[in-house]
C-alpha cells in the first residue's frame, strides 16, 4: 500500500516528462556534458574528415614522433602523419559503422517486437523461438566468418552485429509491448476518435521509447568497441587507412619509447564510449518509473523531539502524532500525518480505509518497515516506554516478533518462495526460543496445529507454492506467532483469500486471540470483518484519521460524514437496486491535499468553513471522536483520548 | 529437471546447423576462391583449378555442406586449407587456453560482482555512487582498449606482469597464473560491472519484497535475513547474468587473447579470418556454439536448483 502511495504521489511528475525526454536529459549536467562531448565528436569527425589540416595519409618521416605543437595540434605518429587528421578520418568510418549497425538493429527488431507483443498467438511463438535461438548464438564468430567471406568489409560485419543485435532489442520491445497492450483493453473503453490500431502503435511507442532509447545508447557503445576492437586485430580497413582501432594499437606498440601516441588514439575512444554511456544511464534515470528513480533519496524527521507518552499502563501501543513521509523526484511527500490511536492488551482495533488512505503506512511505520524512501518525519509509536519510531538495527531484538508481529494481505508472497515452510519457521523459532533444529521442530509442528493445519509434519516439507491460499494465510499467521507477540499487526490479512476462506482466517484469529490474549490491530476496508472481529475502530481517509470510536458506536451511527458513507457502500449494504455503491468522487493524492477538511470535495455536508483551515478531532456523543466541525451526531463531554475506552 | 536437461541439449542441433548453413551459405555466394587465395595471383588457372577439385569446391555449395555435415556427426570438422593440420586438433590444443581464461575470469567476476552488488544494495549513498561510475566504465569500455592500458601500465612500466604470452600450468603454475592476470582483468571488468549491477537490483528487490518484511517484522536477525533469504532470491536473477557474462567473455576472446598473444580459440580465429580460412572459422563457430548451449544448460541446472518451482514443475 505504501508503495501505492508513493507511486501515485510520483505519477504526476513521470508523466509531465514523458513530452520532453530531450529537456529532461539536458536538465541534468551529466546529460548536458554528455550531449556536448558526443556532439564534438560527432560533428568533429563528419565535417572534419572532409577539411582535415593535413592528408591523413602523407607521410613526412622527418616530423615523426612529435609531441603536440602548433603546427601538429595532436602530435604526429610514428611516419610522421598528422594524428588529429588521421583521428577524424578514423572517427568518420567508425561513426558510420556504429549507425549502419544501429540502423539495421532498430528497422528489424521494432516491427517483430511490435508484432510479437502486439499480435500475440502464432505470430509471437514463432518470433519467441527465432530470437531464443539468435541470443545463443556466439556473435563474434558469426561476424568473423562474415568478414573472412566479404574481405574483411566493416561495413556489412556490423549491419550483420546490428541483425545479430536486434534479438535482444526484439525481445524488450515485446514485453512493452505486450503490457502496454493489456493496459488498453482496461482503458480502451475510454479512447473513442481514434480507431485501436492507431491507439495502439501510438501506445505503445511511447511506452517503449524510453527503454529503446537506453537500449540504442547501450548497443552503440557495444558497436563501436566492436568496431574500433576488429580494425585493430587489422580486420578493418587496410593499414595506410587510418582507423581509431588500428591506431591505438599502433601507439601501444610503441607506448614505450613514444608513451604520448597513447593518450589521443587511446583517449578519443574512451570520451566516446563513456559519454555514451553516461548519456545511456540519464536517459534511464530520466524515463524510469519516479519511485525507484528516486532510490537515493530519503526523508529526514523533523527534529528529534518524541510526542509525549501518554504512560496509561492498560495501552500497548500508543500512537501519537505520527506523520510519514516519502521522498519523491518531486519532493518529499507527506502521506500520513497527525494521527493518533491507541491499542489496549487482549483487544482488537479496525484501522480503516480505502486504498491510499495511508492505513498500511502506518501499520508499517509501527514496525520500522517503510521502504528506504519513506521515514517517520514526526510523532511517535510508543510501546511500553519505547518509542518504535526510534529505533535502528539492533534496536528491534526483543520488538519484533516478541512483542509485536506481522501477517501480510497476500500470504503467498509473504512467504519466501524459495525455502520449505518448516525451514521459514523454524528459524523464526530458533531466534526466539534460543534452541537447536531438533527441539524447533517440534516447536513448527506445535505452531502449525496451532494454526489448525491439519497435516503439520507434510505441510512443514512443502513449499510455499505447493499450498494453497488460505493454507498459506495460516502458515503466515504461525510465522507471526512464533515470538508469543503481545500485538499482531494484521495488513489485511483476508483481502487475497476466497470468501469461504476469509471467514475461517478471521475464526481462527479470534481463536487465537482468546487462547493467548494477544491484541490485534487488523488493517482493512471491510466492514464485514470490523462488525466480526474488532473492538473498536480508527478511520482514516486521505492520510488522516477521521473517526475514533467504539465499533458498536460506528454502527449505531458514526459522526464522521466519510465513515458514513464507507458503511454505506460496504458490501453489506447494498443499494436498493442490488448495485454495490460507491463512494462518489475520489481520494485526493497525498500531493495535492486540500486546505482544511480532506474528504470536503466529496462531502455532502461541507460548507464554506470545511476549507477555511485544518479541522481538528472533535469529542462526540458516545466513544467517538471525529475531525469534523459539522458531524453527524452531536458533541459530547470533551474528553481525553485516554479515556475513550470501551464500556 | 532432466526434460530441462534434454531440451537444451536439442537445442544444440537447430544452433549448429543454422549457424555453419549461414556460413556456407553465404560462403557460396561470395566471390572469392580459396584455392586462388592459398596458391597466390601467381599461379596458374590449371593448378587453381586442380586445387579446387582436391578440396571440393568445385561442387555445389549444399553438397559440400552435407559432406560437412557428415564429417561432424562422425567429429571431423575437416582439415584447415590453409596450413592442411586437421580442424579438431587445432582447435583442441587451444579449446583448454580458452577455457582456462574464460572461466577465471567468471569465477572472479562473480565472486567480486557479486560481493559489491550486496555492498551497494545494503550501503547506498556513496558506495552506490562508487559502483555506478565503474560499471559505467566497465560496460563502456571496451576490452582491448582495457587490455591495451593494462599492458601499458603493468606490463611495461610497472612489469609486474608479462605483456604476452602463455605459460602452460604444466610448466610453471605461478608463471601460468601470472600469465591469466591482465587477461582476466580485461575480460572481467565487463563481467563484474554486469553481474554487480545485476546483483544490486536483484537485492533491492528482494529487500523490498513481502516475504523479507515478514521475516524482518516477525524477528528474524538482519544478517540472517540477508544471508538466508535476500542472498538466495536474489541469486537467480543473477545466476542469469552470469551467464551472460559467461558468452560475452568467450566472444572478447578474440580480442584480448590478441592484445596478449595468448594460444587460445580467439587468436586462432582471427587468425583464420585474415586467412578467408573457412573450415577453421566454421570449427569455432561450432565450438563456441557448443560452449554456449554448456553455458545456458548449467544456467538451467542452477534455476532448477535455486527456483523449487521450476524444479517441482
Ligand atoms: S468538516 Fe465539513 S467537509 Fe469535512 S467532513 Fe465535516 S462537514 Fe464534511
Amino acid at each position: 500500500m505504501s508503495a501505492t502511495v508513493a507511486a501515485t504521489a510520483a505519477t504526476a511528475p513521470a508523466t509531465a516528462a514523458r513530452g520532453s525526454l530531450l529537456r529532461g536529459v539536458l536538465a541534468t549536467w551529466r546529460g548536458r556534458t554528455a550531449g556536448a562531448v558526443l556532439l564534438v565528436v560527432v560533428l568533429a569527425c563528419l565535417v572534419g574528415a572532409f577539411v582535415t589540416p593535413y592528408d591523413p595519409l602523407a607521410q613526412d618521416l622527418a616530423a615523426a614522433r612529435q609531441t603536440p605543437s602548433g603546427a601538429h595540434w595532436l602530435g604526429t605518429d610514428l611516419l610522421g602523419r598528422d594524428v588529429l587528421s588521421r583521428l577524424l578520418q578514423g572517427g568518420a568510418s567508425s561513426l558510420v559503422a556504429v549507425l549502419v549497425a544501429v540502423l539495421v538493429r532498430t528497422v528489424v527488431a521494432l516491427p517483430l517486437g511490435l508484432a510479437a507483443g502486439h499480435l500475440g498467438g502464432r505470430v509471437d511463438q514463432v518470433i519467441t523461438r527465432v530470437v531464443d535461438l539468435v541470443m545463443a548464438v556466439p556473435t563474434i564468430v558469426i561476424l568473423l566468418s562474415v568478414l573472412t567471406l566479404f574481405g574483411n568489409d566493416l561495413l556489412i560485419g556490423m549491419a550483420v552485429f546490428g541483425l545479430l543485435g536486434s534479438a535482444g532489442l526484439v525481445r524488450i520491445v515485446r514485453g512493452a509491448a505486450l503490457a502496454a497492450s493489456q493496459e488498453l483493453h482496461v482503458t480502451a473503453g475510454r479512447l473513442m476518435g481514434l480507431s485501436r490500431r492507431q491507439v495502439a502503435v501510438r501506445h505503445v511507442l511511447s511506452r517503449v521509447r524510453g527503454v529503446v532509447i537506453v537500449q540504442t545508447t547501450l548497443f552503440a557503445t557495444i558497436a563501436l568497441g566492436v568496431q574500433t576492437g576488429l580494425s585493430f586485430l587489422g580486420l578493418g580497413a587496410p593499414p595506410p587507412e587510418p582507423t581509431w582501432g588500428g591506431m591505438v594499437g599502433e601507439a601501444a606498440s610503441v607506448v614505450q619509447s613514444y608513451p604520448w601516441l597513447m593518450v589521443p588514439t587511446g583517449g578519443v575512444i574512451a570520451i566516446t564510449v563513456l559519454a555514451l554511456g553516461v548519456l545511456g544511464d540519464v536517459v534511464r534515470d530520466t524515463t524510469a518509473d519516479r519511485s525507484s528513480a528516486s532510490g537515493g533519496r530519503s526523508v529526514r524527521r523533523r527534529g528529534r523531539v518524541p510526542a509525549a507518552d501518554p504512560g496509561d499502563p492498560d495501552v500497548l501501543l500508543a500512537v501519537r502524532g505520527l506523520e510519514v513521509a516519502f521522498a519523491t523526484a518531486a519532493g518529499e511527500v507527506t502521506v500520513v500525518r497527525d494521527v493518533d490511536l491507541d491499542v489496549r492488551a487482549g483487544e482488537t482495533v479496525g484501522l480503516v480505509g480505502e486504498s491510499g488512505s495511508g492505513k498500511s503506512v502506518v501499520a508499517k511505520a509501527v514496525l520500522g518497515l517503510l521502504p528506504r524512501n519513506g521515514a517517520v518525519v514526526a510523532g511517535s509509536a510508543w510501546w511500553r516506554g519505547t518509542d518504535l519510531t526510534g529505533l535502528r538495527g539492533r534496536g528491534w531484538r526483543g520488538v519484533r516478533g516478541s512483542q509485536i508481529a506481522l501477517v501480510a494481505q497476500d500470504p503467498l508472497r509473504a512467504l519466501d518462495p524459495t525455502s520449505r515452510i518448516g525451514a521459514q519457521l523454524g528459524e523464526l523459532v530458533r531466534v526466539h526460543d534460543r534452541v537447536g533444529r531438533r527441539a524447533a521442530r517440534v516447536r513448527v509442528v506445535e505452531l502449525l496445529e496451532q494454526v489448525q493445519v491439519i497435516d503439520p509434519a507434510e505441510v512443514a516439507r512443502r513449499y510455499p507454492h505447493e499450498i494453497s491460499g488460505g493454507m498459506a494465510q495460516r502458515v503466515a499467521i504461525a510465522m507471526a506467532l512464533a515470538g508469543r507477540p503481545r500485538l499482531l499487526v494484521a495488513d489485511e490479512p483476508t483481502t487475497a483469500l476466497d470468501v469461504t476462506v476469509q471467514a475461517e482466517v478471521l475464526d481462527l484469529l479470534r481463536a487465537l486471540q482468546a487462547e493467548t490474549g494477544m491484541a490485534i490491530l487488523l488493517v482493512t476496508h471491510d466492514w464485514g470483518v470490523v462488525a466480526d472481529a474488532c473492538e473498536r475502530v480508527v478511520v482514516l481517509y486521505a492520510g488522516e484519521v477521521v473517526e475514533r470510536a467504539d465499533a458498536a458506536d460506528v454502527f449505531a451511527g458514526p459522526g464522521h460524514p466519510y465513515t458514513r458513507a464507507l458503511l454505506d457502500c460496504s458490501p453489506d449494504q447494498p443499494a436498493p437496486d442490488g448495485t454495490l455503491r460507491t463512494v462518489p468522487g475520489t481520494v485526493p493524492p497525498p500531493d495535492a491535499w486540500p486546505t482544511g477538511c480532506h474528504f470536503a470535495a466529496r462531502c455532502p455536508r461541507a460548507q464554506d468553513d470545511c476549507t477555511q483551515e485544518g479541522i481538528p478531532m472533535v469529542e462526540l456523543a458516545g466513544s467517538r471522536v471525529a475531525r469534523c466541525i459539522h458531524p453527524l451526531v452531536p458533541a459530547g463531554q470533551p474528553v481525553g483520548l485516554t479515556l475513550e475506552r470501551s464500556r | 529437471m532432466l526434460r530441462i536437461v534434454l531440451r537444451r541439449l536439442l537445442w544444440a542441433v537447430p544452433l549448429v546447423l543454422g549457424v555453419s548453413l549461414v556460413v556456407f551459405l553465404l560462403a557460396s555466394l561470395v566471390p572469392g576462391d580459396p584455392a586462388r587465395t592459398i596458391l597466390g595471383e601467381s599461379a596458374t588457372p590449371d593448378a587453381v583449378a586442380a586445387l579446387r577439385t582436391e578440396l571440393g569446391l568445385d561442387r555445389p555449395w549444399y553438397e559440400q555442406y552435407l559432406s560437412w555435415l557428415g564429417g561432424l556427426a562422425h567429429g571431423d570438422l575437416g582439415t584447415s586449407v590453409f596450413t592442411g593440420e586437421p580442424v579438431t586438433t587445432a582447435l583442441n590444443s587451444r579449446l583448454a587456453v580458452t577455457l582456462a581464461l574464460v572461466l577465471t575470469t567468471v569465477v572472479v567476476c562473480s565472486v567480486v560482482g557479486v560481493a559489491v552488488g550486496v555492498v551497494g544494495a545494503l550501503r547506498g549513498g556513496i558506495t552506490a555512487r562508487v559502483l555506478d561510475v565503474v560499471s559505467l566504465a566497465g560496460i563502456a569500455l571496451p576490452s582491448f582498449w582495457v587490455a591495451l592500458v593494462l599492458v601499458s601500465v603493468f606490463a611495461v612500466k610497472l612489469r609486474w606482469f608479462p605483456a604476452t604470452g602463455y605459460v602452460s600450468p604444466d610448466q610453471s603454475l605461478g608463471g601460468w597464473a601470472s600469465s591469466l592476470v591482465l587477461p582476466v582483468v580485461s575480460l572481467g571488468l565487463l563481467g563484474v560491472a554486469v553481474i554487480a549491477k545485476q546483483t544490486r537490483d536483484a537485492a533491492l528487490t528482494v529487500l523490498e519484497s513481502d516475504h523479507v518484511a515478514v521475516l524482518r517484522a516477525n524477528g528474524l536477525p538482519e544478517t540472517r535475513l540477508v544471508l538466508g533469504h535476500v542472498l538466495r532470491n536474489a541469486s537467480i536473477p543473477v545466476v542469469s547474468a552470469i551467464g551472460v557474462v559467461f558468452v560475452g567473455s568467450l566472444d572478447a576472446t578474440v580480442f584480448v587473447e590478441n592484445v596478449f598473444v595468448l594460444p587460445g580459440l580467439g587468436s586462432r580465429a582471427t587468425q583464420a579470418t585474415v586467412d578467408h580460412d573457412v573450415s577453421v572459422i566454421l570449427g569455432i563457430g561450432v565450438y563456441f556454439t557448443l560452449v554456449v548451449v554448456l553455458v545456458n544448460l548449467l544456467v538451467d541446472v542452477a534455476y532448477g536448483l535455486l527456483d523449487p518451482k521450476v524444479r517441482t514443475a
